[in-house]
Order: structure tokens, then C-alpha cells, then sequence
């Protein structure tokens, strides 16, 4: 019981709608310190992890994701993350982080021209990530996506140097575990789900891991991502005995 | 000076969009249409720019703003004044 309580800082955009499911699950899931972060601050107050959160960040005018890496906060982000802390974009939280250019890509409309909100399955592809080494490599996660602009896209070059860099963390897939073309619901490049930066401190994903937090919500697999983090900043397996010792009176 | 600056896909991109649009206009019987590409028209009002300071100026605004140079190319023209 040595290292502090990582801290997560969640950021507010005008249009975010996900920013208070991204605090309660790790507020009240997983038990840690959390603060909001408003979008015109530029002060990240010390936490060990900004979470981008899902929503229309300013309406998604113009493309989504491309007005909010103008906010000041975003810029502070950006630094943030180029010395090493730890960035989680979520929906349309990975969509700003490819507009700021912290993860490489761009996303297109979905290949069916449909707004998608559904639980799909995403397979681990790397477990010594910060965002998965509580979870095994290959092993199916089941999480809900909700978005229309989230169809994947990489130039050739990009995109082989994502696979060559181990960069991409979760692919759509079956409920096997199998990539095919009927699980890839968005038509993503390589059935690309998540990616990582090179240095693998920031990732993105379309999935909502705080919308498969709790039991209650029909999956908890989410919790996965949120704890891997924990992990990797608090460097002990969470037992249940911890988890109980900081639970709140 | 008002500049009018067109956004729109690579040729190297699909565009989901354009080909749905594409596909109703066969099915209205338009056989003569190849292909369909969608983008969006920007116009500016520009104050007291020279022809000169347009053309630095709108290439920056659209590759830094308007358009995703991963995805998107631009093109611009000047609708009014000099």
C-alpha cells in the first residue's frame, strides 16, 4: 500500500456526452481519484491520465474531432502526452487524437452510412500494453460502439507501419475471436478498433469501455482497459482485498 | 475579397457518400454518370486582403483547418475583388 491512488482527469468539451459515464466508472467502478478537466483550462492538475471521453466534441462541425484540438486544454494535452503521460481517447475522444496527430489515421463515415450503436467484440492484439496487460493477448472483449464516423483509414504507409510497430491493440471480431469482414461493422481499415501511439503511452478506441463497466450494464469488460491502466501507474496486482481497502465508507 | 475553397476526398479514398449518390442516380435512370465524389464548398470573406496575401493565406487556413490533408485535397478560386 505504498504508491498513491492513480488519478484520472476527464475532459469537457462543449458537446462531450459521455465525459460523466467515463467519471463514474472510474470514480465509483474503479474507486480512484478523478477530476473534470474544462476544455478552455490549461491546467491538467497533476492526474496520470487525461481520458478524452466520447460525445460531439463542438458539435463535430466542420469533421469530428477537428474544432477540439484547437481548445487550449487540448494544447496541454498535446505536451502532456510528448513527455510520456498517459492518454486515453474514447470514440470521439480518439477522434480528436487523430486530428491533433497524437495517433495516426483518420476516420471516414461508417461503410454503411448508418450511425452504429451496438455491443460488438474486440480481440486484444497486444496485452503489454498499458491500456491491456490485465488482459491476455487474443482474448474477446465485449463492448458497445456508438457512432457514425468511425470507418478507420490509414495511408498504405501509415498503416504498415502501425502493423510492423505493433501499434494496433484491438480489431473487430467475432465472438470467437475471429477477424471477417461481417464483424468489421464499420468497414475499418485492417479491422482496426484501437491503436496505440509508438511510444505507447496514448490509445484510442472506438468502443465505450464505460458503457461495459458493471455487471448491470450487460458487460464488464471494459474494466479491462481501466484496470490495465491502474497497473501500469500503481505497478501491484489489484486483489480484491485492495479493492476493498479502498472502497468508500 | 470573397474566396470560395472546395474540400473533398482523395481519389485514394473511398467515399462512402459519393457512391450512394452515385447509385440513386442510376437508379433514377442516369446511366451517363461514372462516378460521384461529395465535398464541401467553404466561402470566405476576406478583409482588405491582396490578391498576394489570399494566396498564402487560404492554403494555410485549408490545409491547417478545413480539410484533413490525410484524407481530403483542396482547391480555392476568388469569387470577388481583386
Amino acid at each position: 500500500m505504498s504508491a498513491a491512488a492513480m488519478t484520472f482527469g476527464v475532459v469537457q468539451f462543449p458537446g462531450s456526452n459521455c465525459d460523466f459515464d467515463a467519471y463514474h466508472a472510474l470514480r465509483r467502478v474503479m474507486n480512484r481519484p478523478t477530476v473534470m478537466l474544462w476544455h478552455k483550462d490549461h491546467d491538467l492538475r497533476g492526474v496520470d491520465c487525461v481520458v478524452l471521453p466520447g460525445g460531439f466534441a463542438y458539435g463535430d462541425y466542420l469533421r469530428v474531432g477537428a474544432i477540439a484540438r484547437f481548445s487550449p486544454l487540448m494544447q496541454e494535452v498535446r505536451a502532456f502526452a510528448r513527455a510520456g503521460g498517459r492518454v486515453l481517447g474514447i470514440c470521439n475522444g480518439f477522434q480528436v487524437l487523430l486530428e491533433l496527430g497524437l495517433l495516426p489515421g483518420a476516420m471516414l463515415r461508417n461503410k454503411d452510412l448508418k450511425f452504429l450503436c451496438q455491443h460488438v467484440h474486440i480481440r486484444v492484439e497486444d496485452a503489454r500494453t498499458d491500456f491491456t496487460r490485465a488482459a491476455k493477448k487474443g482474448q474477446v472483449l465485449r463492448i458497445p460502439i456508438a457512432h457514425f464516423d468511425g470507418n478507420y483509414y490509414a495511408p498504405p504507409r501509415a498503416l504498415r507501419d502501425l502493423e510492423r510497430n505493433g501499434q494496433v491493440v484491438f480489431r473487430y471480431c467475432d465472438a470467437d475471436g475471429a477477424v471477417t469482414a461481417e464483424a468489421n461493422v464499420n468497414g475499418s481499415l485492417a479491422a482496426i478498433a484501437g491503436i496505440r501511439n509508438r511510444a505507447g503511452n496514448v490509445l484510442g478506441l472506438m468502443p465505450h469501455p464505460e458503457r461495459a463497466a458493471e455487471a448491470v450494464l450487460g458487460s464488464e469488460d471494459g474494466r479491462t482497459i481501466f484496470e490495465s491502466l491502474i497497473l501500469s501507474v500503481e505497478r501491484r496486482p489489484r486483489t480484491r482485498r485492495t479493492a476493498e481497502a479502498k472502497a468508500r465508507p | 475579397m470573397r474566396v470560395r475553397i472546395l474540400v473533398s476526398f482523395k481519389d485514394s479514398v473511398l467515399d462512402p457518400q459519393g457512391q450512394t449518390v452515385k447509385n440513386a442516380l442510376h437508379t433514377l435512370g442516369y446511366d451517363a454518370v461514372r462516378d460521384v465524389r461529395q465535398g464541401k464548398v467553404f466561402e470566405l470573406e476576406l478583409e482588405g486582403a491582396t490578391r498576394k496575401e489570399a494566396e498564402a493565406l487560404v492554403p494555410e487556413i485549408a490545409r491547417r483547418v478545413l480539410a484533413n490533408p490525410i484524407i481530403e485535397k483542396f482547391d480555392w478560386e476568388i469569387l470577388k475583388g481583386r
